[in-house]
């Protein structure tokens, strides 16, 4: 369990100096001081930290680790390194949800381009985002139960995915181009501008997502066995097949809404996690890869508001220009590398 | 009855709801007995591995039942049916970074908790079947690293973690070497023997399966299952029949398949002693040659051994004439392949 306490460690000082740096840099001990509940040395300290800072941070760590433990369960699922929480359709189903209510509020008036994705704009595209993810995973779920393979049941989400992003285009096609920014600037991710009832809600999916994970831990191992041989041992591998889509539209799906899609964490953070601890056993598997998982969206979100400058790098953007090359080389570098 | 017992059985692959179901095979009625190895025999594509498959209940069968120790195998809830009938398949295992302990700990699967966590008896369980198929020198590996034979055996581990009372094993020798394969079947029938367990084995390995084998179920291109001890199924002619190709014969006295003499070429008579006679025998068959008996009349040449390794060939019946040495079996084979196409 040595890695485990590392890794919390680290989620912690992470979590201390997502909160701590950014373009306002607050002094550790002040941090430490708001973050217990005491008045910081400077009032302005107390808001910048509880209306921006922590609300990021606190969404950066349920990110992650949704993100994460649901690539992991599709990897696992599907037998298939390269499987990430989005191949059943989730963002683009989401995707689809946020063009659709843009290109309404654009119809219904100016108002909504003023705000963009903040305010009543925002609350509208999030709404969206998880109706149209949860309709295109449900789908898959009802393709699910007719599906005889796993592999068909991958190439059907990912079809899905292809025909639900078609339909986003031809939307922002036909509607103003501010629009298309709008879903453009969506679709770099983000973890900014939780407010503090997203957040609730969120934390609430997240939770159940994460639990219904754990209830899946034990078919999962033995999974690792093939599919023929997990049901000689007795798995419903149907029943697991649909835990897992349920499971992934309430981690992913949840996270879409509220932060847009974001790439590479649930493709990546499943490999950084299992090189870590040396094992493709779940029950140890998906608690590290989910403190991973928020440990690696915390050192994102610090290096997209990097201190002292003025701007902010895109999500999307840093996970994929720095966390990419960083995960080429770990993996170039373990030659323990095997699937699953 | 204990064991598996097969009755009125018919197998195949249901193609969807409207489609009627093809049979592969159809009124199959065998049993295999607790205690006892039988091994699964056929040509390729007579149905060894759909037939397999019903017997361990992850296909519905089209007709008939499939009865362990009196309990219909389709009928069981699946975990009642993991504790009874455990499988190994030909479906590859991709172990990641499982250790042969992790994975062996995966048959425990329909015996653990809501977890999958081990109790002292699940690992107890474990150790057991490791060492039972003779998997306990590979403990602390990985089961990546392992060598094809040894990864068979830390897989049937697995399956005896499960502690059934019926094994089953789909073609569990086709990726190892000769030795390994008679290992591993060795290894299947003490854990016949020992355990009381009810073992079933489909193999293409003839000669080690009816060797080793108590009971055997043959499989031919009608779709007929023949059962019985190895060697009532040999008597009978059942093998030979089955098996039997053009230049290809079964031969019921060694257990082998021999090359058939097509008697075109020149009777050859061999004097040595064995095992180089039945050697000689052998070369000469394979180059065109019949091979005749030391005192047949009418040969065309005598082989006769005169040393390690060096051989006298007379061209003419007894021995008297012109004798031609020959320093080796390398020469002997480019004789008897210019002798066996002289006309």
């Amino acid at each position: 369990m040595k890695p485990l306490a590392a890794l919390v460690a680290a989620v912690l000082v992470l979590f201390v100096a997502a909160v701590a740096l950014g373009p306002v840099g607050v002094p550790p001990l002040d941090t430490v001081r708001v973050l217990a509940g005491l008045a910081p040395s400077d009032p302005r300290w107390g808001v910048v930290i509880g209306t921006v800072r922590l609300p990021r941070a606190l969404t950066a760590v349920l990110a992650g680790a949704a993100l994460a433990v649901a690539g992991a369960l599709v990897q696992t699922l599907f037998r298939n390194p390269l499987a990430d929480p989005y191949v059943l359709g989730v963002s683009s189903g989401a995707g689809l949800g946020v063009a659709l209510s843009l290109a309404a509020g654009g119809a219904a008036g100016g108002a909504v381009f003023a705000d963009g994705l903040v305010g009543l704009g925002r609350l509208g595209a999030v709404g969206a985002a998880a109706l149209g993810a949860a309709a295109v995973l449900a789908l898959v779920l009802v393709l699910a139960r007719w599906v005889r393979s796993m592999v068909t049941l991958l190439v059907v989400g990912v079809m899905v995915g292809a025909v639900t992003t078609a339909v986003v285009s031809l939307v922002l096609v036909w509607s103003d181009p501010r629009i298309a920014q709008q879903y453009v600037v969506w679709g770099l991710g983000s973890v900014d501008g939780t407010s503090r009832g997203d957040l609730v809600v969120l934390a609430a999916v997240v939770a159940c997502g994460l639990v219904v994970s754990g209830l899946l831990v034990k078919p999962l191992n033995a999974l690792l066995l093939g599919e023929a041989h997990a049901r000689s041992v007795g798995v419903p591998v149907r029943r697991l097949r649909a835990g897992v889509v349920v499971a992934v539209a309430l981690l992913a799906g949840g996270v879409t809404a509220f932060c847009g899609p974001i790439a590479f964490v649930g493709i990546a953070v499943p490999h950084l996690a299992r090189l870590l601890v040396d094992t493709s056993d779940h029950r140890v598997l998906l608690p590290v890869t989910a403190l991973t998982g928020a440990a690696v969206v915390l050192a994102c979100a610090i290096a997209g508001h990097p201190p002292g400058a003025g701007t902010v790098v895109p999500l999307n953007v840093v996970t994929s220009l720095v966390g990419a090359p960083v995960v080429i080389a770990v993996l170039l570098r373990s030659r323990r590398f095997a699937l699953t | 009855m204990n064991g598996l017992v097969l009755d009125g059985l018919a197998v195949g692959h249901r193609r969807g709801r409207r489609r009627p179901a093809a049979a592969v095979l159809a009124g199959v009625d065998a049993r295999a007995g607790a205690g006892e190895l039988t091994v699964l025999v056929g040509p390729n594509g007579t149905g060894k591995s759909t037939l397999l498959h019903t017997v361990a209940g992850l296909l519905p069968p089209l007709a008939g039942t499939v009865r362990v120790d009196g309990a219909d195998v389709a009928e069981l809830p699946p975990a009642e049916r993991a504790r009874r009938v455990a499988v190994v398949l030909t479906e590859r295992v991709e172990p990641g970074l499982l250790a042969v302990e992790e994975l062996v700990a995966l048959g425990r699967h329909p015996h653990t908790g809501p977890t999958g966590a081990l109790g002292a008896a699940d690992r107890a369980a474990v150790a057991a079947a490791i060492e039972a198929a003779g998997a306990g020198h590979l403990a602390g590996r990985r089961v990546v690293e392992l060598s094809d034979g040894e990864r068979q055996r830390v897989l049937t581990a697995r399956a005896l973690a499960q502690e059934p009372a019926v094994l089953l094993l789909d073609e569990p020798t086709a990726f190892l070497d000769v030795s390994s394969r008679v290992t591993l079947l060795d290894v299947l029938r003490g854990l016949a023997r020992e355990a009381g367990l009810c073992v079933l084995v489909s193999t293409h390995d003839l000669e080690p399966a009816l060797r080793l084998a108590d009971h055997a179920w043959l499989l031919d291109r009608t779709g007929r299952l023949r059962a019985g001890p190895p060697e009532q199924l040999v008597a009978d002619g059942a093998v030979a029949e089955v098996f039997d190709a053009p230049g290809l014969a079964f031969d019921p006295a060694a257990g082998t398949f021999v090359l058939r003499g097509d008697g075109g070429g020149p009777p050859v008579a061999v004097v040595a002693p064995e095992p180089e006679k039945a050697l000689v025998a052998r070369l000469l068959a394979r180059e065109g040659c019949a091979v005749a008996g030391e005192l047949a009349q009418d040969v065309a040449a005598t082989v006769t051994l005169t040393g390690p390794g060096r051989f006298a060939v007379s061209a003419d019946g007894g021995g008297n004439g012109r004798a031609v040495e020959l320093a080796g079996w390398s020469e002997l084979a480019a004789w008897a392949r210019r002798a066996g196409v002289a006309p």
